[in-house]
This record gives structure tokens, sequence and C-alpha cells, in this order.
């Protein structure tokens, strides 16, 4: 192809896959039509000040936390031998496997007052304690931290364990510490992995409804629900979801000109896995005790909580029907992380090779799915698509009149599809850039002067490098799909019902311990995926 | 001929594979339900009305919000026939976007009390949910409670505890106050509830009830159900509900109900599901399910429920709980309710 034709071929996939977030993002700017100037008025007035505050807050504590914990705890397996370590190795992902709504669920009732915590301190030193409430910011942000880390963690240790060998073993030559040369060129080397992660967990902190909605911390989003539910009015939620959108999209945008120049893509990758420091005594014994806490509070705790929850209800609830919700969620979940993560892929491969400016800029605009609240952007899309199957439903009764079959695009499997993609091709994204921007152009270059391009260099050159990088990116949108709710709630078709919808019909009416059952079985069906995989993320090439 | 017995046997298949799913639709009448009321609430009801009368139940559930963007975003194209929720504002709020048709029924006007259902139709109460006082009886004197609005006196100064204002329930409470005492004593009375807390507002009124019982607090405001749930599972459950507003103005209640879908082309079908749910057996299972109180008077009710004891509800038209919900919520940001 020339190289014109290949430009205008990357335009034009980059074009399509930004389609389903351009939707609902235009449908978001279609509501500034809608008369909402007095609902503006008492939000600057009474709500905004209060939660864009708390927001701020939310966001830069999360993304200080998750970066800092993820990373730590990345460089302790990658670069660490302790005892337990290749069991944390995978077990440290488990967290993602857990909905965050049903940890800040299981928080809040074991910590609160009237909790087992509490009342047994209260039963052991009187009554006059006075302990910091989990159903506040700080709660919120222990709870995101706790179930987000994940992302920053296996995308920090993924490229640590990629590049880090022979940039180790060059820096030891020139004399320098493995702490120094961890600070001075493998944090730096790492810094696109873990930027890609703290974006993903900045967009998610954004949008999150569940969690802060059950510790009751007001956030932007939450006053998108208000506008939304309580005002009646969804213009307004509309706007209010489309600025935040803009929003994230202008700080992954300053982010990336601030790393613009800074990022490096190792010239040699790979070169065998990072040579492992043993710890011995009180260091190793320090590293397995942070892992296990980390590992505690994070899953096993909260798992043990829900598995008490749902054994209660298991003698009523639990029948042959369950089958089939695992199964349709694993399979959604399976579908859906394919669709995305090629579609990432494709987006990846296109800004590789159409330099432009907006194909760039269109490019960033197909990730900003992912800060928009999954209600809203499932709303944001529903709509142009019932529209567009009205336009097709008209067409079709002036042709055919009465013997028009009635078209139902919006309630089939094909929507719900195009919504994943608009939420979760940041997700899928992110890993996969990261892994390109290792693969440095002297290698394509090297591989054209051997004959070999296109497919082939894609299949043999490109993919052994992006192996660890897809599985990543396929790990995190199949376990972020089995959690997902508003989409699948929205768009399935009838009697369509998936664990996550489960979950939602008895949270519904306030019935949380018969929501356990199936978030036990979302985290039960997801571990399988995720041990399988982050196995094999390890032994990449 | 063997070659045109498998034609004719093919033929044959395939005349039967593409007739019998039509043949099987066809048979059957069916009704589509989007509804907010959840799968374990309504599928009992759904399938004892498919036994009974042979009419399938297809549904699907969500928030009543998303439902309603749904409606209105299909149209014409909507296979919904029905739209049940929990709240009579988001009735009152689709059938104010056009999104549901009047209903002549006799049957419906006969069983379900005027204040319960739409003035024009669009709407019917299908249970009552009543929202009162909770309180610990080892810490409260009930002769010390009354009325809502009484809660914001100082003597509950740090005993108060609240559900979060992000509730439908809680914006229909302050929209019934709106309407019964004005825009500006009710928002002296939530101010004076919010400086009354003992905690912050709380998530659900299942928490909101544990924290009574766990004493961080001695009076809350609930919906009885979640009472109900409570004590059905735990007989000695510390907290007693307490009917507020006797004798004035009464018990603020919301309802569970449906109406029919302003584009379903089975709309009499429709009509004739709402009747049998108001009527009978199906009237005291839908409310019983869920220790709600049946909208027919005349329907049974469940035993635990009756034992809380006779109450006076609030005879206002539910209706204007919705009318004046965006006042409320306004009202309780302002009063910075959260």
């Amino acid at each position: 192809m020339s190289p014109g034709g290949s430009r205008l071929a990357a335009a034009l996939v980059v074009s399509l896959l930004a389609l389903p977030a351009l939707l609902p993002l235009a449908t978001a700017l279609g509501s500034w039509a809608a008369p909402t100037g007095a609902i503006w008025q008492h939000q600057l007035e009474h709500v905004l000040p209060r939660v864009t505050a708390n927001t701020v807050l939310l966001l830069f504590a999360v993304a200080t936390a998750t970066a800092a914990l993820g990373t730590a705890l990345a460089w302790l397996v990658a670069g660490h031998d302790f005892p337990g370590r290749g069991f944390f190795a995978w077990a440290l992902l488990l967290p993602l496997a857990m909905p965050g709504y049903v940890l800040a669920v299981v928080y809040a009732g074991a910590l609160d007052y009237s909790g087992p915590l509490q009342t047994a301190l209260r039963a052991a030193f009187g009554p006059g304690l006075d302990l910091p409430s989990i159903r506040s910011l700080g709660g919120a942000v222990l709870v995101l931290t706790l179930c987000l880390y994940p992302y920053v963690y296996m995308l920090a240790r993924v490229a640590f364990e990629t590049t880090g060998a022979r940039t180790l073993e060059a820096a030891q030559s020139l004399g320098l510490g493995r702490g120094a040369a961890f600070r001075r060129l493998l944090l730096p080397l790492a810094r696109p992995a873990i930027a890609a992660g703290v974006g993903l967990v900045a967009m998610e902190t954004l949008a999150d409804f569940g969690v802060v909605a059950a510790l009751n911390v007001d956030t932007y989003t939450t006053a998108i629900y208000r506008a939304w539910y309580g005002l009646y009015s969804i213009g307004a939620a509309l706007q209010m979801a489309g600025l935040l959108a803009a929003l994230a999209l202008a700080g992954l945008w300053i982010e990336r000109r601030l790393r613009r120049g800074r990022d490096f893509a190792a010239s040699r990758p790979g070169g065998g896995l990072l040579p492992r420091v043993r710890l011995r005594g009180v260091r190793a014994a320090l590293a397995t005790g942070a892992a296990t806490a980390v590992l505690a509070v994070a899953f096993a705790l909260p798992m043990a909580q829900l598995l008490a929850w749902a054994a209660r209800s298991a003698a009523t609830d639990l029948d042959a029907r369950y089958w089939a919700f695992v199964g349709r969620s694993l399979a959604l979940a399976g579908s859906g992380a394919a669709v995305v993560v090629g579609a990432a892929l494709l987006l990846g491969y296109a800004l590789r090779r159409d330099g432009r400016r907006w194909v760039h800029t269109l490019g960033r605009t197909a990730t900003a799915g992912y800060a928009i609240p999954g209600t809203v952007l499932a709303v944001g899309l529903f709509a142009p698509i019932a529209a567009v199957n009205g336009w097709l439903q008209q067409a079709m009764d002036h042709w055919f009149g009465a013997a028009a079959p009635a078209l139902f695009l919006h309630g089939t499997l094909l929507t719900m599809f195009v919504a994943y993609l608009a939420r979760f091709l940041a997700v899928g994204s992110g890993p996969v850039e990261s892994g390109l921007a290792g693969i440095h152009r002297h290698l394509d270059e090297a591989s054209a002067i051997l004959g070999v391009r296109g497919f082939a260099r894609l299949r043999r050159v490109h993919f052994p490098l992006l192996r660890g990088s897809l599985l990543a990116a396929a790990v995190l949108v199949f376990v972020d799909l089995m959690k997902e709710l508003p989409i699948t709630l929205m768009t399935r078709p009838f009697g369509f019902e998936t664990l996550a919808v489960r979950v939602f019909e008895m949270a519904a009416e306030g019935e949380w311990t018969r929501a356990a059952l199936p978030s036990v079985m979302i985290v039960a069906a997801g571990i399988v995926p995720v041990v399988l995989l982050a196995r094999r993320v390890t032994h990449v090439a | 001929m063997p070659a045109s017995m498998s034609l004719r046997w093919i033929l044959v298949a395939a005349t039967l594979a593409l007739t019998f799913p039509a043949a099987g639709v066809r048979a059957a009448e069916s009704l589509v339900v989007y509804t907010a009321r959840n799968e374990q609430l309504v599928r009992p009801v759904f399938d004892a009305y498919t036994k009974a009368t042979g009419v399938e139940i297809r549904y699907t559930t969500a928030d009543a919000a998303v439902l309603i963007e749904r409606l209105a975003a299909e149209g014409r194209n909507s296979p919904a026939d029905v739209l049940m929720t929990v709240d009579a504002g988001e009735l009152w709020n689709a059938a104010r976007r056009g999104l549901l048709q009047p209903v002549q029924s006799a049957t419906l006007d006969k069983n379900i009390p005027a204040n319960l259902r739409d003035p024009e139709g669009r709407w019917f109460g299908l249970s009552v949910r009543a929202r009162t006082i909770a309180y610990a009886p080892s810490r409260v004197d009930p002769k010390q409670l009354g009325t809502y609005a009484g809660l914001a006196g100082p003597e509950w100064k740090g005993r108060l505890c609240l559900r979060t204002s992000k509730k439908v329930y809680n914006q229909s409470l302050v929209a019934t106050m709106i309407a019964a005492l004005g825009e500006a004593r009710t928002e002296q009375v939530v101010r004076g509830w919010v400086a009354n807390l003992a905690a912050p507002v709380f998530a659900n009124d299942t928490a909101l009830l544990e924290a009574i019982a766990a004493g961080q607090c001695d009076v809350g405001i609930a919906n009885t159900y979640y009472y109900g749930r409570l004590v059905k599972e735990r007989p000695d459950f510390p907290v007693r509900l307490f009917w507020a507003n006797q004798g004035a103005g009464g018990v603020h209640v919301n309802i569970s109900g449906a109406g029919v879908v302003a584009t379903s082309r089975r709309a009499e079908a429709a009509t004739r599901f709402l009747e049998w749910l108001s009527a009978g057996e199906a009237q005291r299972h839908f409310a019983a399910v869920n220790f709600e109180f049946p909208a027919n008077p005349s329907a049974a009710v469940d035993p635990l429920v009756k034992s809380w004891g006779p109450f006076e509800a609030d005879p206002i038209n539910v209706a204007e709980a919705g009318r004046l919900q965006a006042d409320a919520v306004r009202l309780m940001d302002r009063a910075g309710y959260r």
C-alpha cells in the first residue's frame, strides 16, 4: 500500500473506532439545547463547590495512593525474591475481580458503628470510642485504592520485567547500585506504563458511582445522578457528563504534553527476565508481610465476609438458573474482551502509522468513554442508536407498508458491544499502547530490510513482544466486563440475566446480604481467567 | 427415488422450522413489562398470571429513570406495554413526558383508592410503602414522638439518623411536607434534622435501622418493609415502629405502581393485567412478598405487617410527590441535607 493510502486507512480506522465514544459525547453536546439554566444556577450555588472539592481530593488521593502502592508492589515482585513471591505475583491481581461497589458495601458493613469490629471494640473498651467513619471521603479513598491499585501493579510489573534486565545490567556495569538504577533508569522507563495505569485509575474514579454512593460521599458523578433522578433532568445530567469527559480528555492531554520527550523505548527489550535479589531475614519477612496485608484487606477478608453472607442466602437463592448466569457473564466478558483488545490493537497500529495531530486527538477521544459514568454513557449511546432504528423503521414502513418487520436494533447484543467498546477501549488501549511504545521503530526498519513487513511483521516481530501487553489488556477488560452493570442492564435482550444483573436485582431493594451470592460468583468466575492469564504475563519473552 | 425423497424431507423440515416458532408466537399472547420493581418481587406474580391466563410476561429490569429514557428513546418502536416503578414520582414523570396512556377501567377505579392513582388514569398504585419513624424502645419513650417535623426539635440533638437525601423515598417525604407545611417551614424542619444528626447520613434504610439497634442513634425515618425484613430474620430486633403524624396529616406513603405505555399495541391486554394485579390473591401476594401494604383496601395484609397496627395515612394524592420532587431536592441541597 502506498504511504498515502495506508495513512488514509489508518485515519479511517481511528475514526470508526472513535464513533462509539463520540455518539454519547454528541448526545451530551446536543443536550445543551435543553433549558437547564435554573438547574445550573442551583448547582453552581449549592452543589458544585462542595462536590468539585470532594472529587478533586478523591481523584488526587486515589491516583497518588494507587501509583505508590501499585509501583511499590510491582518492584517488590519483579525485582526481589521472598517467601511466597510466586503466589503473590498473581494473587495481588485478585482485587481486580472484586467489584468496587461490593467492596464498599462489605467495608461499610464491617467497619461502621453497628458493624462487628466497632461493636467488639465497644464491648471491650466502653461506649466512649469515637472512631473515624468509613462512610467518608477517607473511606472512599481506601476502598477505591484497594480495588484499583492492580491496574498500576500489573502494567508496572510487565514494564519492569520486560525492559529491566538489560537496563539493569548496563547500569550496574557503570557502577550504579540497584536502588539507584531503579530510581534513575527503571522507574523512568516504566513511566509510560505507570502513567497508563494511573490514567485508568483516574478515569474509573471520576466515573465511579457505586463506591461513593455506598459510602455516601458526594462527588461530581453523584451530582450528575441527582440532577437526573432527583431533578428529572436528563439534559442537565448529560451536560454535566459531557463536561466531565472533556475535563478527563484535557487531563490526559496535559499528562501527555508533560511526558513528551521523556519517554524512552528500550532499544533492546527482552533479554530475559529481570534478575531478582533474594531478600533475607527481616527484609524477607517485611516483604511477605506487606504483600499479605494488602491481599488480606483488599481481597481475602472481604471475600470471607461475602462468603458468610452468601452462605445465608444460598439455600433459597441458589438454583439451576445460576449456571446460565455464570455462562452468560463469562461469554459476554470473554467475547467483549476479545472485541475491545482487538480494537485497541487496531487503534494502536493506526496511530503508530498516522502521526497527524487530528488523528491522534480523535484516537484519544475514542477512549474518553471510560470517564463517563456508565449509566449516562448507556443512555447517551442508546438514544442515537434508537433514533437510527426509528429512521430505518420509517424507511422500511415506507417501502414495505404494514408487512415491514419491527426493527429492534437497540435491544440486541450488537448495541451492547458497541457500548462496551465506547466504555472500555481505554482499558484495552493503555497496555497495548505502552507495549507498542516499547517497540522501537528501528526494529520495524530492521525487519523491513529483512523483507518482513505488514502482517508478517506483526506476527513474527511485534506479536511476541506484545504478548504480555495484550494479555494484560485482555485480563483488565475481562474483569471489568464481569463487573460491568449499567450498560448490560440497559441494552440486554429480554430475560438475559448475568451475575452483575443479579447483584443489581438484590441491591436495588437494599438486600445486600442476598447480593453477596452473585457477587461471590462474579469473583470466583473472574478468578480463573485472571490467574491463568496473570501467570502467562509473567512468562513474556 | 431416494433423491426426491430426501428433497421432500428437507422441504418439510424447513417449513416446520420456519413456521413452528411463528405459530408458537401467535398462539400465546404475551406482554412486555419494563420494571423497576426488581425481579425477585415481580417474578412470582408474573408467573402466577401466566399460569392463570396463559399470557406470557416478558420483562426487563433497571432503575426507573433509565427505563423512562429507554421508552423515550424507543418511541413508537418500543416493545413495552407496561411500565412498573417503586415510586409515584417516576410514574408522574413518565406520564408528564407522554410515555403512559390513560386507561378507562371501572375495575381499577374501584380497587385502587383515588389518592393512589393518577387522576387521569395513566398509572395506578399496586402496593403502598409507608415511611415512618423508627425508635429504640430502650432509650425513647414513644410519648416523646409525634411528627416528622418534631424530629427537628432540640431534644433530638445528636440522636437522629437519616438516610441520604439522594434516595427518592426521602425526596417524596419532603415533597409532601412542602405540600402540607409550605416551603419555608419545611426548610426549617430539614435544617433542624440536619442539626440533630448523630452520624453522617446512611446509604440505605437497613443500615440506618441497624444503627438505631446498635445505639448510634435513638430515632430515624425508614420504610416499614426494611424493618419487616429485619424483624422476620431477628424477632428480638431492638427497634420499634411509631406511626408518624397521627391526627396531624397521617403517615407518608408512596406506592409501587404501574401504567400502560403510550405506544403499546396491546393496551387492552395490558389493562387486563393491571386489573388482575389490583384484586384478590395477586394483590395480596404483590404486597406480602416484600412486607408492603396492598393498595386495594380489601386485600389481606401479611400477618407481620398487620401486627404493626392500623394507622392513618396521608390522604394527599401521591402524584404530588412527583410534582414537588425537584423542589424538595433543591430545598434539601440548600439545607445541607446530603
